[in-house]
């Protein structure tokens, strides 16, 4: 099955490869890996995909618990989640078929953000079939498609629980931003209560 | 000495120091008095600075030496063990040993130079990227280039080696980070506690679950293994032993652990476990399985093992629970920190007809045992180590290789105390034996340290004789010395149809080879001399080799092969055509 892991990592050279080493090791393949800052100082998100066996979830969330420089993680399983990517597509583009091109992208809800006299790049952010399916009549219709940069999954938990935890994580507004490393325990015991149902 | 001040630790005011003798002021702050290690371009500028600190540096042949001497001190002694070599090739020799302690989880702290920072990344002269090598065996390393940081480093590398799941950490220190200068305060360079790994929580509810099946089990077994040594439980679990009645197996690190001579011992469970040691596993309705991961070397194959088993799992490590085996009562924390907790809870029980049960299948086992065979001139690996255990009184620390004689060495030694077997479980590593001793050894001055190791291996490094002799300390050698590399060639017999393929082995003249180092030595062909020639090497104030010349192709029994069950093993023959040859009539 596809896990997705959510982890706060510190944001040090090397940090990337501790975590990406570990699934080598594990033997299991990424199907993405995004990383940026988090709302967290020094700390950095990282969402990883990648498909397990159903049983792997707690061996792996246990075994990137284990990375020193792994702070929290939380295994979003099936729980209610946002999931978005991002995708860059430069397609040719002619005077002659930009109108085309700027209906599909308005049924798709994306976006033009260049315009060349010879191409045009769409941005669209959305669930990862959303993404497939534009690039898909894209390459169906008489588009050609130049290049694409997908950005991989972001995930984030949705409603409640995410609040709960950024409130134990100390962030958005906390006047000190150090107290979150020093109470973990908060932090994790509300990822702890995150298991798949 | 551009002054004649001694660089302090710990308690003195914080002072300006190079950085090599930060390293050094570090290492003695965190109470280190032993290192092992080889100089080189890269780390010069710290061992420039060693006259200054007190601390004994042993000067090893090879790195790999270096590992494995600081491996074998940590696990003699408890203490984190410190090892230091070079850039490049003195890093890379150290990986062997380093991957050695990662899988036993040994407390280890290595130290390497590396070329400076301004060249770093441009493939210098003996610059390796060794923090990447050593990623995946280490618990955490760290590429050090500024001076400011190496004694925050070296103090979280000591906390990340000792804390939880112990295991080796790797700090890497670029020349000019050496040699540059800083404010070196101990105290201020305390890392922050550890943070606890939030899946280990000892949950009421498993307490409870846990208790309750130990009260209604009829056939329990507690699988006693290393991490009962590394958390200091022993007592804890003699008392969970002894109050309920449940009879204890031992992994092969687990030796030690739980006297061997206590009437609830089994022995050693796994692929060379005696038979009514997997027979009671394979029997039991409970397992209780203690600081171990169920390796495949201890569960056979996994579908067949222990069905009829719950499980309970005390572990520190949450990332080895469900790994291997499916688990009913995880009690994820430290080992002796778990059973105080679940102790209290324990009652008394009756346990008299499940020991009768399994003493009653330890049948003919003492027959088929090669140290009850009648004596027909043929000198066998189990008499030389059942009588180093009989004239050592099982009170010396027995440091082996890896192969058979390792095998025959935890079936016919005893250990009643632990750290008193120190051997290579995880990675089974050749060549560990001789180098470990020596570290053993330095951590336990006083006590009788036995090397036993095969013909193979000791020839991986044997140069470290070389070392024995240098620092002129007291090992006795025992070689078990029968021409093959035999458990490769066991191997060969049972299941390559005796291809004895690349096994037959040519070694030089052990004891030529001791005499050479200033080291005395003797062979023995005769059981009639073993005991003599044992006491002679105990006799001897300094380093001893024994050469045994062993039957050379005697099997270690039982045997589980690969992809059986736990309890269909080959037993050894009672028509053993070694035993019965016709030139003993």
């Amino acid at each position: 099955m596809l896990h997705t892991f959510v982890a706060y990592v510190e944001d040090l050279p090397g940090v990337l490869t501790r975590v990406a080493s570990l699934f080598r090791r594990l033997n299991i393949n990424i199907n993405s890996l995004t990383v940026g800052r988090s709302e967290r100082v020094g700390l950095s998100r990282m969402t990883v995909v990648c498909e397990a066996s159903a049983e792997s979830g707690h061996r792996i969330r246990a075994s990137l618990f284990k990375l020193e420089n792994v702070v929290d993680v939380d295994d979003i399983a099936q729980a209610p989640s946002v999931t978005r990517e991002l995708a860059l597509i430069k397609v040719a583009a002619t005077p002659k078929n930009r109108s085309q091109i700027f209906e599909l992208v308005e049924v798709f809800r994306a976006r033009i953000v260049d315009l060349a006299p010879e191409s045009m790049m769409i941005e669209m952010t959305g669930v990862e079939s959303k993404i497939e399916g534009l690039i898909q009549v894209l390459n169906e219709g008489e588009e050609r498609v130049l290049e694409i940069c997908r950005s991989g999954k972001m995930t984030m938990r949705r409603g409640q629980h995410t609040s709960r935890v950024l409130k134990a994580m100390g962030a958005a507004g906390s006047t000190e931003p150090a107290a979150a490393s020093e109470q973990p325990q908060t932090v994790f015991a509300n990822s702890a209560a995150c298991e798949p149902e | 000495m551009g002054t004649n001040a001694t660089p302090q630790a710990s308690n003195s005011t914080p002072t300006r120091l190079t950085g090599a003798e930060i390293v050094w002021a570090t290492l003695v702050g965190e109470g280190v008095t032993d290192v092992f290690g080889y100089p080189g371009g890269a780390i010069l500028p710290v061992y420039d600075a060693l006259r200054k600190f007190p601390i004994h540096h042993t000067l090893v042949r090879h790195e790999q030496g270096a590992a494995h001497m600081a491996d074998g001190y940590a696990r003699a002694s408890g203490k984190v063990g410190v090892c230091i070599a070079t850039s490049g090739p003195g890093a890379t020799n150290l990986v062997t040993g380093i991957a050695t302690a990662m899988l036993d989880s040994i407390p280890m702290v290595c130290i390497t130079g590396n070329v400076s920072s301004k060249v770093l990344g441009t493939d210098a002269f003996q610059e390796v990227d060794i923090t990447g090598i050593t990623l995946p065996v280490t618990k955490h390393n760290f590429l050090i280039n500024r001076t400011e940081d190496i004694a925050a480093a070296i103090r979280y590398a000591f906390q990340i080696a000792k804390s939880a799941r112990p295991g080796p950490v790797l700090v890497d220190i670029t020349k000019d980070a050496q040699q540059g200068t800083a404010i070196f305060d101990f105290e201020a360079a305390k890392p922050r506690p550890v943070r606890p790994h939030p899946m280990r929580t000892i949950e009421e509810s498993g307490l409870a679950q846990a208790a309750d099946l130990i009260r209604n089990a009829q056939r329990p077994v507690i699988l006693a293994g290393h991490g009962i040594i590394e958390s200091g439980a022993m007592e804890q679990i003699r008392t969970l032993a002894e109050r309920a009645q449940i009879p204890v197996a031992l992994t092969l690190l687990g030796l030690g652990a739980f006297p061997a001579s206590h009437p609830l011992n089994l022995g050693m469970m796994g692929m060379h476990g005696e038979s009514w040691v997997n027979h009671a596993i394979q029997e039991s309705d409970l397992l209780i399985a203690c600081g171990m991961r169920f390796d495949d070397r201890v569960t056979g194959t996994v579908a067949t093992y222990a069905t009829k088993a719950k499980k309970i799992h005390i572990e520190v490590d949450p990332a080895e629970v469900n790994k291997n085996i499916k688990i009913d009562v995880p009690l994820l924390g430290d080992l002796r920190e778990v059973l105080e907790e679940l102790l209290p809870r324990i009652s008394g029980r009756d346990g008299a007809a499940w020991l009768k049960t399994i003493s009653d299948s330890k049948g003919a086992s003492a027959v088929r045992d090669i140290k009850n065979l009648p004596d027909l001139g043929h000198l066998y690996a189990a008499h030389v180590i059942h009588d180093i255990w009989r004239i050592t009184g099982g009170n010396a620390i027995i440091v082996t290789d890896v192969g058979q004689h390792q095998m025959w060495e935890a079936q016919y030694y005893h250990h009643e105390q632990p750290r008193t077997l120190i051997t290579s479980g995880g990675l089974g590593t050749m060549g560990f034996a001789l180098p470990a001793a020596i570290g053993a050894k330095f951590a336990c001055r006083s006590k009788e340290v036995w090397v036993i190791a095969g013909d193979g291996g000791i020839q991986m490094t044997s140069p470290e004789l070389a070392t024995i002799a240098q620092e002129g300390i007291k090992i006795n050698i025992a070689i078990i010395n029968n021409g093959y590399l035999g458990m490769v060639r066991q191997w060969q017999e049972f299941f390559y149809e005796k291809n004895y393929e690349c096994t037959p082995l040519l070694s030089p003249d052990f004891v030529k080879l001791a005499d050479a180092h200033g080291i005395r030595g003797l062979t023995v062909r005769t059981r009639q001399e073993l005991a003599p020639a044992v006491e002679a090497a105990r006799a001897h104030s300094g380093a001893f080799l024994l050469n045994f010349m062993v039957e050379k192709e005697d099997s270690v029994y039982p045997m589980i092969p690969v992809g059986n069950a736990l309890h269909e093993m080959i037993r050894r023959p009672d028509q053993n055509p070694l035993i019965e040859s016709s030139n003993d009539k």
